[in-house]
């Protein structure tokens, strides 16, 4: 048995302690949100956060989060408020959205550690997160856009 | 009478053989002490040669693609750089989201083109980066020499971490798909040691 703090809550699982994490997050506590793209950690589209920290879920196993926090793109709001849901929503980011859930948690990363991306900034936290649609230029414009709704939040 | 004469014959001849045996070993001792503290001399061209054996393990991919020249770490048998646009970062572990664990485990994982790992996964430092990559055997040499490049290192503690530390010795232990520096981790001190103790001569 394995337990960890999913989204806030404390789950407990019955899974082979070699299972990589997305399969346990999507598959045993049925959040889909988490996407599987390659299954190598080459595409980012599994990104969730373990205790602040982005990883590829696809290839970290179950094992490694025993007793930490993670956090999926589920857990980033329950009401779609996150400054980067809105954002997303604003610049209307995707196009077929398969990567997307990836793109948001490693973005949040960014902007944890950098209230004021720039373009480079963005570039070095984003560029381990592919879009087959190429939706690069709206995910970069999206980025500044919650930087500033955030800025906007700390200062209301 | 005959007896008596000779006699006095023998003690001269004893005389003289005692004073003889007491300088040779006088003469002898002297060599011996002379040729006891005698240390051979450092043998410039076996610690040339040997730097040699040490230049192409450490220029081998698995020792120089953490060792880059830039700020991204290389990949592969033909030593590309990095997919991903990683970076060294502030403390040579990544930056953002791209940190070095979030994909490199505590371990190799198993299949060809799957993240290799390590605990300790990541590159030098950024005050010292340790570069290896497009060195000449006489510049890698210098640089190993001088502490403010190494970390602060002495060829001694160098020794100790090629010979002991855990994230070099992943090198020897790569995983699928990836070919082991040309020299063991035992044959590479054994030449290491070679090269320091006879003087750490450089190729010129």
């Amino acid at each position: 048995m394995t337990s960890f703090y999913l989204n806030g809550k404390s789950v407990t699982v019955d899974d082979d302690p070699s299972t990589p994490l997305l399969w346990v997050i999507r598959d045993t506590l049925g959040l889909t949100g988490t996407k599987f793209g390659c299954g190598m950690a080459l595409c980012g589209a599994c990104t969730v956060h373990l205790d602040g920290n982005a990883i590829r879920s696809c290839v970290a196993p179950l094992s490694r989060v025993a007793g930490k926090y993670v956090t999926t793109i589920e857990g980033l709001s329950n009401d779609l408020t996150h400054p980067l849901q809105r954002a997303w929503i604003e610049v209307d980011v995707p196009q077929c959205g398969y990567c997307q859930s990836g793109q948001i948690m490693s973005a949040a990363v960014l902007l944890e550690q950098n209230a004021k991306p720039t373009d480079k900034d963005i570039d070095e936290a984003m560029s381990g997160n592919i879009c087959r649609c190429g939706t690069y230029s709206r995910i970069r414009r999206a980025i500044h856009r919650a930087a500033e709704l955030s800025a906007e939040k700390r200062s209301s | 009478m005959i007896t008596k004469k000779t006699n006095h014959l023998r003690l001269p001849f004893l005389l003289l053989s005692s004073a003889c045996s007491a300088a040779l070993l006088i003469f002898a001792t002297i060599a011996v002490l002379h040729a006891a503290p005698r240390i051979p001399k450092p043998d410039a061209n076996a610690s040339r040669e040997a730097f040699l054996e040490v230049y192409n393990v450490f220029t081998s991919p698995r020792c120089q693609n953490c060792h880059p020249a830039g700020d991204s770490p290389l990949q592969g048998d033909d030593s590309h750089v990095h997919l991903q646009y990683v970076q060294r970062g502030k403390d040579g572990h990544g930056v953002y989201g791209m940190r070095c664990d979030a994909c490199h485990q505590t371990a190799n994982l198993s299949g060809e083109h799957m993240p290799p790992g390590n605990p300790k996964w990541s590159l030098p430092s950024p005050e010292h980066k340790m570069i290896i990559v497009g060195r000449s055997p006489a510049e890698l040499c210098r640089q190993l020499k001088d502490p403010k490049q190494t970390g602060g290192r002495s060829l001694q503690q160098l020794l100790e971490h090629v010979s002991s530390d855990d994230l070099v010795g992943w090198a020897w232990d790569p995983g699928t798909g990836r070919t082991p520096p040309p020299l063991s981790r035992t044959e590479t001190v054994a030449q290491m040691k070679i090269w320091i103790d006879g003087g750490a001569a450089c190729p010129q």
